[in-house]
């Protein structure tokens, strides 16, 4: 058993203390001295053109202080899209400027064009509702097919087409992945959409900024789960700053899933209008703006096509796609519906050859960008359907159909058709331990108990591998990636033995302070309470990337690792000369520097006060102080898997689906916070359950926004889950990284929506509805009820 | 959203052709209308109030006449904007054609809402668009027609009825 606080323990999160009494400390906690208040006018209509905005009666109502807009930021730098991406002819992406505020055009509903800095908030809503806009309506590019065909309607005259970019991985397989669909025995073609999803996080976007015109600083609290990119973004592309300049702070943050990774507007315009009042400015969205202006996730239309032997051996795998970008390119909206993406479409399968193509689109609606998963949800959701099918077209096991794709274990590491290397896996274990967990022997009998009580019952699976902890960066920087995918940490060991680590991830939900403390208290031998973690501030911690792609632990935590060896390396040196010894004789173990073979010992604390007080110290050949930072570059991606059981009851005369049953087995690699762990999984199985059953952001014609409160937009409730079993026991280390991690933070959000709507499928095929081959996501009661009784 | 609709008015069509045009009767049929002024050649300016689902705003709007053809068609459009609340806008086609007992009003109507409106009423905007142009034509019908006798009698019966109990 690990040592209690070590790493494998259940440790107790330790920040719930603060965040369950109340003591967590977030963006809108903070006020400053002298702080006026932000609100944003925001666009009513999807697309049209800004003739004139007349602030003059707005300016003169009580507390007003300022009104800003797009004329006022055109001198600045537009939000740049993080990958430049090039369409299969070569041609780079297009990539229009996305200002601070919309000017010229507004071309989504929620797109703002003008921000009131008044003494109160409610002063500055009201003045906002006197300015006096004058917008002429233009004709709404909503559906991404139209987009595409109809040239004179365009978000962005300037680049005269709605495409992005039309992407082929790999262009050189697509003659061969033709060849083989051309003589294939059998071809199983789905059509499918990845429905619109929005993020939701608990505590919405918020921005404090703030301006000393004494040293000429800035500093912006804000809602960021990488503080560092908000930086670099804010002050080299938009306001054009020395990065030195400003201050980024993202303290508590409730919630992410992805879209508090980019940079918006309302940040550098705070920072704007805190400069030019020489006072704090505040903003906090309401619902229905983060509904209106967060970055929406997923959003995809596909054609996807299997070609296999008549005994259901893949032979090829085809795809086209349509990617919703929105009406801007978000910071990382153009690599999720690529690399995040097309990339991972072998799936933990032996397909020999697959093509990928994307064409992503400009609409008139909020940005799409990486949403919990990013670009690998679709890609498995895609897969473990058109498989499902497949099987079942063919008269297959739905298990036995993945058994004999699988790769085995004998084939790491694996050159995969689309551009990936995987390190490791044992895809047969999960599925074992699956088939033990979920009890799948036994579905038979519960589908039995169901049927006496009138209900059909179904068995989804879906076999899924993901590609986390995105690097290196000298292969993505190749790939189009416009910053690196390193992480740093500074090990800072005090004089009396306590250490501060400052990292460069960012903690937003997750549990670091926890786990990260557990890992540099087991690597030196002591109580993890003696170690704090420090982040999200950018003049305490080294520059990092920050949290997503679930990436924190195998990359910020490989550099920790390395920083904590450098410590221990340095260390041996002090205690070699304090104990008159060599230092390859030095032993460091449970804390203690020993003289191998003797009971000569110094103990950690010794050595850490011998650094800051160094009367016995070699001081000729080594510096003073205990503290080492480090930078860490993975040598690859980290491939965690899985295979994922959903066993549903449908009501046949209402449609309704519940989830009777799920299982997880998963492969993370090393588990550091078994606990943690099993809270991470369930987060994200049951967003996939949001997913697959309830949640839609739908736009009508008009680009108006039909789901924009929690009225209309279905979010799980605790009844809508059901008790999961968690499992991940079956792990194999990851190869290129110190902890032999993986990455947990998004697995469930990716396995668990096909194992859901394959579970559908399989209760109406069971009940003799065999004409039903596919329904789109949320599989909602009417949804289902019009499948079973459509002809 | 769009509707078809049509109702049977019991008055010659170059009297319901006059009544469409006579601001004073369109201020009577708009459902929340507090003022209106204006004319059918340059249009009206309005004011609405209305409440749709949870949102109550005051309308300040449009609203003007097109595609005239004399005693026979017209379009009706208005847009109102309600500040903080968002917009709605719509119109009508309106064909008049003569019956036996008078004219046949038919409509095809349509309803667009943005800003908040969408976003907090737009489960209730179909239902609401269709009550707002049942009760204008309705309330045109009436003020055309004076008050339905149909309507009238049983009220008559009713009251004589309650007085038989009262008295």
């Amino acid at each position: 058993m690990p040592k209690d606080g070590g790493i494998g323990a259940s440790t107790k999160r330790r920040e719930d203390i603060r965040f369950l009494t109340g003591k967590g400390r977030y963006t809108d906690d903070i006020n400053l001295r002298g702080q006026a208040y932000a609100y944003f006018l925001r666009s009513e209509v999807a697309h049209g053109r800004i003739n004139h905005i007349d602030t003059k009666t707005a300016a003169a109502m009580p507390g007003v202080l300022t009104i800003l807009t797009g004329d006022d930021f055109v001198a600045m730098g537009g939000n740049p899209a993080g990958w430049l991406i090039h369409s299969r002819n070569g041609d780079p992406m297009k990539e229009p400027k996305r200002p601070v505020l919309a000017h010229g055009k507004v071309r989504h509903v929620g797109d703002a064009y003008a921000v009131v800095i008044a003494e109160t908030y409610q002063q500055a809503r009201d003045a906002a509702a006197c300015i006096d806009a004058d917008i002429t309506d233009l004709p709404a590019v909503v559906d991404m097919a139209r987009a595409l065909s109809d040239s004179t309607n365009l978000v962005h005259d300037e680049i005269g087409t709605n495409q992005c970019f039309d992407w082929g991985w790999i262009e050189d397989n697509r003659a061969a992945v033709d060849a083989a669909f051309a003589t294939a025995p059998h071809i199983t073609t789905l059509q499918l959409i990845n429905n619109r999803l929005t993020p939701n996080a608990m505590e919405p976007r918020a921005s404090l900024g703030d301006f000393d015109p004494g040293t000429g600083d800035y500093k912006l609290y804000t809602t960021s789960q990488n503080p560092h990119l908000h930086r670099l973004l804010i002050a080299a592309f938009v306001m054009g700053m020395p990065e030195n300049k400003l201050t980024v702070i993202a303290p508590d943050v409730g919630g992410g899933f992805g879209s508090k990774i980019y940079h918006y507007g309302e940040e550098a315009a705070v920072l704007q209008a805190a400069k030019l009042l020489n006072r704090p400015v505040k903003w906090v969205a309401e619902r229905s703006e983060s509904f209106l202006s967060d970055a929406h996730g997923r959003d995809h239309v596909t054609k996807i096509e299997l070609a296999t032997t008549k005994d259901g051996e893949f032979l090829a795998l085809r795809t086209e796609t349509m990617a919703n970008v929105g009406a801007y390119l978000s910071n990382f909206s153009t690599a999720t519906p690529t690399f995040l993406h097309g990339t991972v479409m072998a799936g933990p399968y032996k397909t020999p050859l697959i093509y990928v193509n994307v064409k992503t689109v400009f609409t008139n609606t909020a940005p799409v960008d990486a949403y919990r998963g990013a670009g690998r949800p679709e890609a498995t959701y895609s897969l473990e359907r058109v498989i499902d099918k497949c099987a079942r077209e063919l008269g297959i096991d739905q298990a036995e159909i993945r058994r004999k794709n699988l790769l085995t274990p004998d084939q790491f590491p694996y050159q995969t058709p689309v551009g990936l290397v995987y390190d490791t896996g044992n895809y047969q274990a999960t599925l074992d331990k699956l088939t033990d967990i979920a009890d799948l022997a036994g579905f038979e009998a519960r589908r039995a108990t169901s049927a006496k009580n009138g209900k059909l019952r179904g068995l989804g699976l879906s076999t899924w591998v993901e590609a986390c902890g995105i690097a290196p960066s000298n292969l993505v920087g190749v790939l189009g990636a416009r910053v690196g995918l390193f992480d740093a940490a500074t090990v800072r060991v005090n004089a009396t033995g306590n250490i501060s680590v400052m990292t460069g991830a960012h903690s937003h939900g997750q549990g670091h302070e926890t786990v990260f403390a557990q890992i540099v208290a087991d690597r030196l031998g002591i109580p993890a309470e003696s170690v704090d973690i420090v982040h999200g501030d950018t003049s305490k911690i080294p520059f990092g990337m920050g949290s997503y792609g679930s990436r924190s632990l195998s990359v910020a935590g490989s550099a920790m690792t390395k920083a904590v060896d450098k410590i221990i390396a340095k260390g041996k040196k002090i205690a070699a000369h304090m104990l008159e010894a060599s230092e390859n004789d030095i032993e460091f173990k449970d804390g203690s520097f020993s003289v191998a073979g003797t009971d000569k010992a110094k103990t950690f604390g010794e050595i850490a006060f011998s650094a800051y007080v160094p009367h016995n110290y070699p001081l000729e050949t080594l510096e003073p102080g205990l503290e080492e930072t480090a930078f860490y570059d993975p040598a690859n991606f980290t491939y965690p898997a899985g295979a994922y059981a959903c066993e549903v009851e449908l009501d046949p005369d209402t449609g309704h689906v519940t989830i009777a049953s799920f299982a997880c087995a998963d492969d993370f690699g090393n588990v550091m916070n078994p606990m943690i762990v099993n809270g991470q999984v369930h987060g994200g199985v049951g967003q996939g359950i949001g997913q697959a059953l309830l949640e839609n952001t739908t736009y009508d014609e008009n680009g108006q926004l039909l789901t924009g409160s929690f009225m209309d937009y279905a979010m799980p409730r605790a009844s809508d889950v059901p008790y999961y079993t968690v499992d991940h026991s079956c792990n194999t280390p990851c190869t290129h990284n110190p902890l032999g991690a993986k990455g947990c933070g998004e697995a469930g959000a990716i396995g668990s929506p096909p194992a859901v709507v394959n579970a559908v499928i399989d209760a109406l095929h069971r009940a003799g509805h065999s004409h039903v081959t596919h329904i789109d996501m949320p599989v909602s009661p009417a949804r289902v009820w019009a499948a079973m009784n459509q002809a | 959203m769009q509707l078809i609709d049509q109702r049977d008015i019991a008055a010659d069509v170059a009297t319901v052709w006059a009544a469409i045009l006579d601001p004073d009767v369109l201020m009577a049929c708009v459902p929340g209308c507090e003022f209106m002024t204006g004319t059918a050649d340059t249009g009206f300016e309005a004011v609405v109030v209305q409440k749709v689902g949870p949102v109550k705003a005051r309308f300040t709007g449009v609203v003007t006449l097109s595609d005239m053809v004399k005693h026979q068609s017209l379009r009706i459009a208005g847009e109102g904007k309600g500040g903080p609340a968002g917009f709605a806008k719509g119109g009508a086609n309106v064909t008049l054609t003569p019956t036996e007992s008078g004219t046949r009003l038919a409509y095809e109507v349509e309803a667009n809402v943005g800003g908040k409106l969408a976003q907090l009423g737009s489960r209730i905007i179909d239902g609401f668009a269709k009550k707002m142009a049942d009760e204008f034509f309705t309330r045109f019908q009436t003020a055309v027609e004076g008050e339905p006798e149909e309507v009238a009698a049983p009220e008559e019966k009713k009251k004589g009825w309650l007085k038989r109990l009262v008295s």
